[in-house]
């Protein structure tokens, strides 16, 4: 198992390495504004522009400055510095990464909570009424885009802008260290958001899972035993449907830790997606390069997570 | 009660699912009893009713949208009567049930201790340590080496008769009057399954339990049964006595069930005669009596007529549901066990071929 685990964790350096590399030909030869240019704001004259490009570090081999940037990272975590604010990407990333990690991680439990609970009341109810209205409800859900959902949201009950004035509206985010109420309070509506379609996603995903399990064998023998309904149901169907959720609900919190620009957008909220999406309109390279970075460790990390709580989960799983 | 009254007496039971295809007659009017201690082999082949039956026993068709009728009388009780949660209290604990296919029949992610201690826990208020005794307990009385510590293995870890064991040990939990096991041994190795059924012996004996034990196999029923219904299209075609049985099947059914399986005492050159064509459907059954579509010595009005299960003449105890008189039988069964092919057979009886 250990042996397991680092060769996962070397695999998703590797892979990290990959990712910068990637990023790194994306941004710069690909085109796009020249950040020495843009720097330089009104001061446009030929000598200052190389002048900027020399202390970006711009005028080196593309290899060359790579290579600066991977020691930097290895050696001293360093990410860089924004080529608009001049702050240190990994300062303005830490700033950012609790707002994003308090909106994905509030909206993971939402996600999970109510499309696990619809989806196993569907799946004993299967054929139902209730159940059709819930998938169908569903159904609206999983193609709603969060944009738009977030905006309906915020006109129905913003306290600004809210036809019913009920929670506090885009830019109300406040810190969980400064105010626990207002923070709880102000993430309320991204965290329904952000959560809806994957909570939808997820009741479909656990009613067929739990219709499939119930039909077992052990299921049978466990009511031969003489267990209560609820028992069979909860202990038993459920204990092995919601495994493959749980993988994908590792998935999506990694993906969404590095992508939740949208709901992040509407909102308002100072996270990484807000982040990533600045820096890409001012052509920030060290900050996008970071921010994707950042996304891509965390998607590696809940990968290695997930594949070692399913060691956990099921018994029968052994690595070798 | 007085002793002669069967633990379980099941009058009538009938069994009937609605599909979108159709009515399924899964089980269609059997009467059958089975004694203290004692066992009972239901014989047939797959989707002849007999797994349904059982189950409906304990109830657990009842989810499945069935529609049953008749009577399951379990000391006295009619259990088709009781409520969702008295059944549940018969269940495991007086009546417990074991399944063809121990590693699927096992929950994958518990514990085989946790399972069983499930098993007491449903119907005994004991300590979680006192269950847990038991169940250690319970493991080494069905052979299971050095319980104490394979009561925290995983099925997986386990072997398939093994987990037959643990299966049966489950059932075992509460000490059941009435043991139903549905093919308990088609999924294990042939060594394994003398085994079980050595241990299904043993275990009667010391528990005086009744057996019901369902299979396809005559060897199983040979060996552990000590009276058998033949089951065909829901129905039973032939019950009697083992030794009845095996000495004068009076069924054609019966005769090619025998007649499809070797036999240690037979002649080497001993020819197997498989029952031709396949079990009927149960949605759109075959007129008269269900066999006669495969049974070689049909005759026409067969076709028309639907056999009543009667007493075999001088056998009072013996009963056969078949159109064929009784010499007739009697002389068919006589050319098939000197090793005749069964249309040598029906000439030999002076029976016209079959209507064609």
């Amino acid at each position: 198992m250990t042996r397991y685990i680092i060769r996962r964790l070397l695999w998703g350096v590797l892979l990290l390495i990959l990712v910068s590399a990637l990023t790194f030909i994306f941004f710069r030869v690909f085109p796009t504004a020249d950040p020495a240019t843009l720097r330089a704001g009104r001061l446009q004259n030929p000598k200052i522009i190389a002048a900027i490009r020399h202390d970006l570090g711009l005028d080196k081999s593309l290899l060359t400055q790579f290579w600066i940037y991977m020691k930097g990272i290895f050696l001293h975590l360093d990410f860089g510095f924004s080529y608009y604010s001049s702050a240190s990407v990994k300062s303005l990333i830490l700033n950012r990464l609790p707002a994003t990690v308090s909106l994905v991680l509030g909206g993971a439990v939402v996600w999970l909570v109510t499309g696990v609970t619809i989806g196993i009341i569907s799946a004993v109810r299967s054929g139902t009424l209730l159940d059709r209205a819930s998938m169908g409800t569903a159904l609206v859900f999983v193609s709603a885009p969060e944009y738009w959902l977030g905006l309906i949201v915020l006109y129905l009950f913003a306290s600004d802008i809210g036809v019913f004035k009920i929670f506090p509206g885009a830019g109300s985010y406040v810190p969980l260290t400064s105010d626990p109420a207002k923070w709880f309070t102000s993430l309320i509506m991204p965290w329904f958001v952000v959560a809806a379609s994957t909570a939808a996603i997820y009741a479909r995903l656990v009613r067929g899972s739990l219709i499939e399990t119930m039909g077992e064998d052990y299921i049978r023998t466990a009511r031969a035993k003489g267990l209560t309904e609820r028992r069979v149901i909860l202990r038993h169907g459920v204990r092995s449907a919601i495994n493959p959720i749980l993988t994908i609900l590792g998935l999506d919190i990694g993906i969404l830790l590095g992508s939740a620009l949208l709901v992040e957008t509407v909102f308002n909220i100072p996270g990484i997606g807000r982040l990533n999406y600045d820096a890409i309109q001012h052509s920030d390279f060290p900050i996008v390069q970071g921010t994707v970075l950042i996304a891509a460790f965390f998607v590696i990390v809940a990968n290695i997570v997930v594949d070692i709580a399913y060691a956990y989960l099921d018994p029968r799983v052994r690595y070798s | 009660m007085s002793a002669a009254e069967p633990l379980l007496r099941v009058e009538d039971l009938r069994v009937e699912f609605h599909t979108e295809d159709g009515v399924v007659h899964a089980v269609d009017g059997i009467t059958y009893q089975v004694h203290r201690g004692r066992t009972l082999g239901i014989v047939g082949e797959s989707g002849s009713g007999k797994t349904v039956a059982s189950m409906t026993t304990l109830g657990l068709t009842r989810s499945q949208g069935a529609r049953i009728s008749g009577r399951i009388l379990f000391e006295g009780r009619d259990l088709l009567a009781l409520s969702e949660a008295e059944l549940r209290a018969v269940r495991g604990n007086e009546i417990a049930m074991i399944f063809q296919d121990p590693l699927s029949s096992l929950h994958p992610l518990y514990r085989v201790g946790f399972q069983l201690i499930e098993a007491i826990d449903a119907h005994r208020q004991v300590s979680k340590a006192k269950a847990r005794e038991r169940a250690i307990e319970l493991l080494g009385l069905v052979g299971i080496p050095d319980p104490a510590r394979r009561v925290d293995d995983y099925p997986h870890e386990f072997s398939g008769g093994m987990r037959q064991r643990a299966m049966i040990a489950m059932a075992l939990a509460n000490e059941p009057k009435l043991l139903i096991a549905d093919e308990p041994t088609t999924a294990l190795d042939v060594t394994v399954q003398a085994q079980i059924l050595d241990l299904l012996e043993r275990l009667q004996r010391e528990l005086d339990m009744a057996i019901v034990i369902i299979t396809h196999d005559l060897g199983v029923v040979a060996e552990m049964a000590d009276d058998i219904a033949v089951m065909y299209a829901g129905r039973i075609v032939e019950t009697a006595s083992a030794e009845l049985l095996f000495a004068g099947p009076e069924h054609p059914y019966t005769w090619g069930l025998l007649k499809s399986i070797p036999t240690l005492t037979g002649s080497r050159d001993e020819q197997l005669v498989p029952i031709p064509g396949t079990p009927p459907s149960l949605i759109n059954r075959p007129s008269g009596c269900h066999f006669h579509p495969r049974c070689p010595y049909a005759q026409p009005d067969h076709a028309r007529i639907d056999p009543q299960l009667e007493p075999v003449p001088a056998e009072p105890t013996h009963h056969v549901a078949c159109l064929l008189d009784a010499p007739t039988r009697r002389a068919l069964w006589g050319e098939l066990r000197a090793g005749r092919m069964p249309d040598e057979a029906l000439a030999a009886a002076g029976l016209p071929g079959e209507a064609s």
